[in-house]
């Protein structure tokens, strides 16, 4: 679904991401984890089509995407939950959910925006309920879970969400990670970044590890929890002394 | 007898106020000041839009309401003043937005000071411009019912119907202004450009062209002001500046970006300047306004109305 080959892009003189390649699959829900500071907001921002790309290429469903503007990479289905809850603060709960359908309007799919509404309001049965109130005024949950909706509202082909648990409380994170997991059941395709690895990679099928810019392991999410150095770098837990740091 | 070209009942000689004012004497000004604040208010409504849409002040404000003034002015030779106005209405939206196209659109991030810098030398431009095209004669389109010295009798204060034009005009204006960045697909996806453009691109929204139509709304409204004016106020190449500052006054006064706080704002400047007529000669009302601009800046730059916090979540 995506493939993404020797990609390299960056802010001005400064390089953020060296010659990635990576691919997801349909119905895949994949992971990318890395340090603060990795790429890992830069590489789905570039994909996103928000930063342009200096050189390799990004492919979804076999078009090259990097010449594309951000509202055509959108309307091919590819669809970013940017990271911080970038939510429409001055409209309301539904307009924002409107505004996420807006390229179903462009696609003259508009019967079926109110299904869709229905069903993020069944995911997310709080936002039913402040569909009135400016978006600006949810709690930080109540605003990830809008930018989530939002996302979905465009009936992606493949969701990338930039960590979507940043900042929550750890049961609304256990809700959010649900979603996300129920999410994939239901045949959606995931890219997940995440500072939280271990739930990440609980829930998601593969992932890599993004380091300063490179990918530097590509491997099962299982596997991958297991690995001593993604443990100790990402996991917090040192398997050599056994001894939990947390 | 005869006040200006509004008529004033001289039958109770009752002196209601020190100055020798009675009531209708006051309703009068009243009437003036929500007139000539209503346009302000319009005036301010067309730099709020392009503010939301762009967070820069569009120094070409006016002239955009001069061009409206003036190409009503030109059309109405040719067709029914109806037809004139609306005329004069699309093309200056035209000309918006093709001034957006030209001169703003290709613009990567422009700072703040560039575009201020680029606004005043289009407002220099389209003034030079009208002046080469029109001359500096004065004009002024016709009544739109009745002349200058006809009155509507509202309750024994008598109004020239032109403010009732004025009003209602602005007035139906506004709100479907407010309908449509309510209510309508359009609207909402140029609201969701200025809450946050990046995020407006990733649900498909084409930001550059939202921008475009900001321009161009906000010459239709200002043309529109231009329009329904001229009769009062009479309309030249360089009229467009005055209003503007006006205007921006009130934009300021009610907080920038927030359309209705502008409403309210608007009457207040204008009912001000008119009852300054009062207290001093006429020719400081126009420091009026300059007075007030500056200690807003000065004590409250968010304006009279809410904190910036709120005007940041309550605009149009
Ligand atoms: N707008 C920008 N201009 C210049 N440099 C930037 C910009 N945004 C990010 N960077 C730099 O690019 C590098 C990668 O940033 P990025 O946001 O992609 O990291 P990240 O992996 O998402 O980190 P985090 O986990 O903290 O979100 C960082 O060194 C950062 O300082
Ligand atoms: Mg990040």
């Amino acid at each position: 679904m995506l493939r993404i080959r020797n990609l390299e892009a960056g802010y001005n003189s400064l390089k953020v991401l060296k010659k990635i390649s990576m691919h997801v699959s349909s119905g895949e829900i994949v992971t990318i984890i890395g340090a603060n500071g990795a790429g890992k907001t830069t590489l789905l921002k570039t994909i996103s089509g928000l930063i342009k790309a200096r050189a390799g290429e990004i492919v979804f469903e076999k078009k090259d995407i990097v010449p594309l503007a951000p509202e055509k990479i959108v309307l091919l289905g590819c669809s970013l939950v940017p990271e911080g809850r970038q939510v429409f603060a001055t409209l309301t709960v539904k307009e924002n959910l409107i505004l996420g359908a807006y390229v179903q309007y462009r696609r003259k799919r508009t019967d079926e925006v109110s299904e869709d509404m229905d069903r993020i309001f069944k995911l997310f049965p709080v936002l039913k309920e402040r569909g009135r109130q400016l978006a600006g005024t949810l709690s930080g949950g109540e605003q990830q879970m809008l930018a989530i909706g939002r996302a979905l509202m465009s009936r992606p082909k493949l969701i990338m969400m930039d960590e979507p648990s940043m900042g929550l409380a750890p049961l609304i994170v256990k809700d959010i990670f649900n979603i996300i997991r129920k999410l994939g059941e239901e045949g959606s395709t995931v890219l997940l970044v995440e500072q939280n690895a271990k739930a990440a990679l609980g829930i998601a099928d593969r992932g890599y590890v993004l380091e300063t810019g490179r990918i530097i392991l590509e491997e099962k999410a299982e596997e991958l929890l297991m690995n001593k150095d993604v443990q100790r770098a990402y996991l917090g837990r040192d398997l050599d002394s056994e001894v939990e740091i947390k | 007898m005869q006040f200006g070209s509004i008529r004033y009942n001289t039958d109770t000689p009752e002196l209601l106020f020190r100055y020798g004012m009675n009531w209708e004497f006051f309703f009068q000004y009243i009437i003036a000041g929500i007139t000539y604040g209503t346009i302000y208010a319009v005036v301010a409504i067309g730099f709020n839009i392009i503010y939301n849409a762009t967070g820069i002040i569009n120094f070409a404000q006016g002239e955009f309401v001069m061009i409206g003034g003036m190409t009503a002015v030109t059309f109405s030779h040719f067709m029914p003043l109806p037809f004139a106005i609306a005329s004069a209405v699309l093309v200056t939206m035209i000309t918006g937005g093709v001034i957006e196209i030209l001169f703003i659109r290709w613009l990567y991030k422009p700072s703040v000071i560039r575009m201020i810098i680029i606004t005043i030398g289009l407002s220099i431009l389209i003034r030079e411009m009208s002046m080469h095209i029109w001359g500096e004669s004065v004009r002024a389109l016709p009544y739109f019912t009745g002349t200058s010295v006809s009155s509507i009798n509202l309750g024994g204060v008598y109004i020239s119907p032109q403010v009732v034009w004025v009003v209602g005009i602005s007035a139906i204006a506004v709100v479907c202004l407010n309908f449509f960045f309510s209510y309508t697909l359009l609207g909402r996806q140029m609201r969701a450009c200025s809450a946050n453009r990046d995020a407006a691109r990733l649900c498909g929204i084409n930001a550059g062209n939202m921008v475009t139509l900001s321009f161009m709304l906000s010459a239709a409204i200002g043309a529109l002001a231009g329009c329904v004016v001229s009769p009062i106020t009479y309309v030249q190449y360089d009229s467009g500046t005055p209003l503007a500052i006006k205007g921006f006054t009130v934009a300021i006064l009610g907080g920038l970006g927030n359309s209705m706080a502008a409403v309210g704002a608007g009457m207040i400047l204008g009912v001000l300047e008119s009852f300054s007529i009062w207290i001093m000669p006429a020719a400081y009302k126009d420091a009026i306004s300059i007075t007030i601009l500056l200690l807003i800046l000065f004590l409250r730059p968010s304006g009279i109305f809410g904190s910036a916090e709120v005007s940041r979540l309550k605009e149009f």
